[in-house]
């Protein structure tokens, strides 16, 4: 809770999720700079930190992308500011140059990164692991086992920073950011750390003779690595059975033992020194081990790395872990993937499960919120597509639309690389209709993906004139990750009103021909969309409906609607159950019993779309704005 | 510090995405901190927000440090939104030792709206999740929630009824303290009224 985040309360236990721990973390570092691109599961780190900024006398930004996020802390660094820049796995990605880069410069004041890894892919389009990084950086790396140590890990990682002159990277996943546990708070600094001005001879500067000393800096850390206090060991000095677990690893592992039986026998080793490992501490728990078994999220990092200390050290061994499927290639760890690999080691046989049915249940396939603008959309730019003479080409991108690629957008789009990826995908593909490729070429941006990476693709798509449109479907929001501000909002992150971007005149000034529809005005909006399907060139259809969520929100006066059942003809129509079977709003339900449609006033936003494309016009709106 | 009757205590609290299972499992959880627990929670959300699955793990010790994830068959207390997430979930985490209980109301996924599916048969899912437990109880929350005014406040509902399971770590009055901390004026009047109502749908079955 938020209060938990600024409480002069030294010693007083709170729960707080690991997204919080961070947060009070870097205020108990007294940190001058936090900036961050939102995205899941660390999204609320910045959104808190914005929240608090003014009272803690530093300044937190909704960057507009994760590289201006980072590349400002570097800047900060350099007049001695602590700085943390938040990203997920993906958001690491995009940094990759400037990370490299200033991992051979080196920073002076501390800058932490905070990276979220997402296993299982929960809110994500791939599992990365993030361990890969550090390692191909030379940059440290930390990782918690629970909240406690990530709120201590933040100022142990800037006092580290400060001392190596280095970045130092925090390594979360899902369960440690969405997870909540207890976490002893520490005293809060009187002030921020200290701005110092930069002197004329201060240099942070990425040239190739750097490289040497930045190794330099690495081996250096090794030894302090080595007695690194987040690093623990639990079970017999000299273990034949041995577990290396990283992060959430060993809790889980330590559970397993606890029900197996097996705690005093079996050794866990703990690590949350990722990069460098510390080679000596591992070796002397190797020393005499039989079997290892390595249980981490993600990737077999630990377990190749130990592999290689074993070698290095003449060890024989056998390793087990994600490599070798004890435990599985991909998606998160839970208990009992734990325990089984657990039991896989020490011999103990698994706890008895009482028999449950198999027969499989029905899944929930994600959907459009009620009252989404986007289903419209989807539905409308479907509907154009097929009465065109070929069905086209239709590239997505990252965002709540991801999901037209499946059955709430009718199978939209073809393709989808990464964030920001649509336009170049769909320019290249526009170039080809002049190469006997004749069909239509469409891709699709949110408002917030427009600022973030949209913008070079289409300087690039305009300037060479593709045969493309792409649509922004302006939604006012960053909806997917929660409504963080970005440039098109007028709001930042501690709360300002500024100027907001205009998505139009930026695209009339990249020479771009633009034209606005409102995706719930559907006749309408159907004749724009075929009309601009029909001409040549790059053109930009801007969608403009606030998110569903935003609206209800801020509406005043309640919306009710509701299915005149004398109306609906039911499976007579001949519509086929248009609203709950094709348009597939949560709020469009079905009455079994009267064979009718019904709506869930529960789901139902009262957003009306349902009411225009109803063809027995059953579906009645009242109150509200409603048109 | 009072004795838990399992140490540690796990509760799975399952239903769709804004139903406000996050909310019920944080309410449980910082009300067991502040009385001095060990207190681990998990949460699953994220995409699935959006008419998906969802659901929240609650543990509860004196003096373990947890995972915040509960192992299959390990669950004492199941909370359920929606009666085929409370199936889902007591198949993957329920035992003998297992308290359910749950909302009877089904929110149709929307495979089942588009007729590409069928929702189970109410009294066969009904059934299993009896058998899959020591016991289950049927709250109408969303019914409650709904009569009360606003359909959001059925996981209030839900944990009226759950403080008057035996075994259960909270009882009513750190709940409806929790509840004046929290809400204020006609909101928090209709929230009391959410909750009393949940209890009494409790103490009625055990009539």
């Amino acid at each position: 809770m938020e209060w938990t985040m600024t409480a002069n309360d030294p010693g007083r236990v709170c729960l707080m999720q690991g997204n919080e721990a961070i947060v009070r973390g870097a205020v108990e570092a007294g940190i001058n700079f936090a900036a961050s691109y939102p995205g899941s599961p660390s999204s609320q780190i910045l959104g808190m930190l914005g929240k608090i900024a003014r009272e803690r006398n530093f300044y937190a930004q909704w960057a507009t992308n994760e590289v201006c996020a980072l590349e400002a802390c570097i800047g900060t660094s350099l007049a001695n500011a602590r700085s943390i820049c938040i990203v997920k796995q993906n958001g690491l990605l995009c940094v990759a140059d400037a990370l490299h880069c200033g991992a051979q410069h080196g920073v002076k004041g501390g800058l932490v990164i905070v990276t979220s890894d997402d296993p299982s892919a929960h809110s994500s389009t791939n599992e990365f692991d993030s361990r890969f990084m550090a390692e191909s950086a030379d940059l440290p790396m930390l990782e918690p086992t629970n909240m406690q140590e990530a709120k201590d890990m933040v100022p142990y990682a800037f006092e580290l920073s400060e001392r190596l002159r280095q970045m130092v990277i925090i390594r979360l996943t899902t369960r440690v950011c969405h997870g909540r546990g207890n976490v002893t708070l520490g005293p809060l600094p009187e002030a921020p750390h200290e701005i110092q001005s930069v002197g004329e001879w201060d240099r942070m500067v990425c040239v190739s003779y750097r490289h040497t000393p930045m190794l330099e800096t690495l081996d250096g850390l090794r030894e302090a690595f080595e007695v690194c206090p987040f690093n623990h060991y639990t079970g017999p000095e000299h273990p034949k059975k041995l577990i290396v677990a990283g992060g959430t690893g060993c809790l889980y592992s330590q559970e397993a033992l606890r029900r197996l039986g097996a705690a005093e026998e079996t050794g866990v080793l703990s690590l949350a020194t990722l990069w460098p490992l510390p080679e000596t501490l591992i070796a002397r728990y190797l020393a005499d081990a039989e079997e290892v078994l390595t249980v981490e999220e993600v990737d077999p990092f630990l377990e190749r790395n130990l592999q290689a200390i074993a070698g290095k050290n003449g060890y024989r061994i056998r390793f087990s872990g994600r490599g070798d499927g004890a435990l599985p290639r991909i998606g998160e760890l839970t208990p009992d993937l734990v325990l089984s690999a657990v039991s896989g080691l020490t011999g103990k046989p698994m706890p008895p499960r009482p028999k449950v049915s198999e027969e499989p249940l029905l899944e929930r396939d994600l959907n459009f919120c009620a009252g989404c603008p986007h289903r419209a959309t989807f539905y409308l730019l479907k509907r154009a597509m097929r009465r065109a003479k070929d069905p086209g080409i239709v590239i997505g991108d990252i965002g709540c639309y991801i999901m037209s690629g499946q059955e709430a957008g009718h199978y939209a789009y073809q393709a989808c690389n990464c964030m920001g990826s649509g336009v170049n995908l769909a320019e290249g593909l526009g170039q080809l209709t002049a190469y006997c490729l004749k069909q239509q070429v469409v891709t699709m941006c949110g408002d917030s993906t427009f600022f973030h990476s949209i913008l070079p693709g289409l300087v690039n798509a305009s300037y060479h004139n593709s045969n493309m449109l792409l649509m922004v479907l302006d939604n006012s929001a960053t909806a997917m990750t929660g409504f963080q501000p970005h440039p098109g909002t007028g709001i930042t992150a501690m709360g300002d009103a500024v100027q907001p971007m205009q998505i139009r005149p930026v695209c009339e000034a990249l020479g771009c021909k633009v034209t606005e529809a409102d995706p719930f005005d559907v006749e309408k909006t159907a004749e724009i969309l075929e009309d601009l399907l029909r001409q040549p060139g790059l053109k930009v259809l801007i969608m403009k409906q606030p998110c569903a969520t935003l609206m209800t929100k801020s509406r005043r006066g309640k919306v009710k609607v509701w299915v005149d059942q004398d109306k609906c003809v039911g499976d007579g129509c001949g519509c086929d159950k248009f609203c709950s079977r094709v348009w597939g709003c949560p709020g469009n339900s079905w009455d079994f019993t009267k064979n009718k449609a019904a709506i869930d006033p529960v789901s139902c936003v009262g957003c009306g779309v349902c009411a225009k494309l109803c063809p027995a016009g059953a579906i009645q709106v009242e109150g509200g704005d409603a048109k | 510090m009072k004795e838990l009757r399992y140490d540690p205590l796990n509760i799975v609290i399952c239903g769709i995405g804004g139903q406000g299972n996050v909310l019920a499992s944080e309410v449980v959880a910082s009300t067991m901190n502040d009385l001095g627990y060990r207190v681990a929670v998990g949460e699953t959300y994220g995409a699935s927000q959006r008419g998906g699955s969802v659901m929240s793990h609650v543990r509860v010790s004196k003096d373990l440090d947890m995972g915040v994830l509960i192992s299959a068959g390990e669950a004492h207390f199941i909370i359920g939104f929606e009666p085929l997430e409370t199936l889902r979930i007591a198949r993957q985490y329920a035992g003998p030792q297992t308290r359910i209980i749950y909302d009877p109301r089904p929110i149709y996924p929307q495979g089942v709206l588009r007729g590409t599916q069928t929702y189970p048969d109410l009294a066969a899912l009904r059934a299993e999740i009896r058998s899959l437990g020591a016991e289950a109880h049927e709250v109408p929350a969303a019914d409650i929630a709904m009569a009360c005014g606003d359909s959001r406040a059925a996981n209030i509902a839900l944990l009226g009824a759950f403080s008057r399971l035996p075994g259960a770590p909270l009882d009513e009055t750190a709940l409806s303290a929790v509840l004046q901390q929290r809400f204020q004026g006609t909101v928090l009047e209709m929230n009391e009224k959410v909750f009393a109502m949940g209890c009494a749908a409790m103490d009625e079955k055990g009539r």
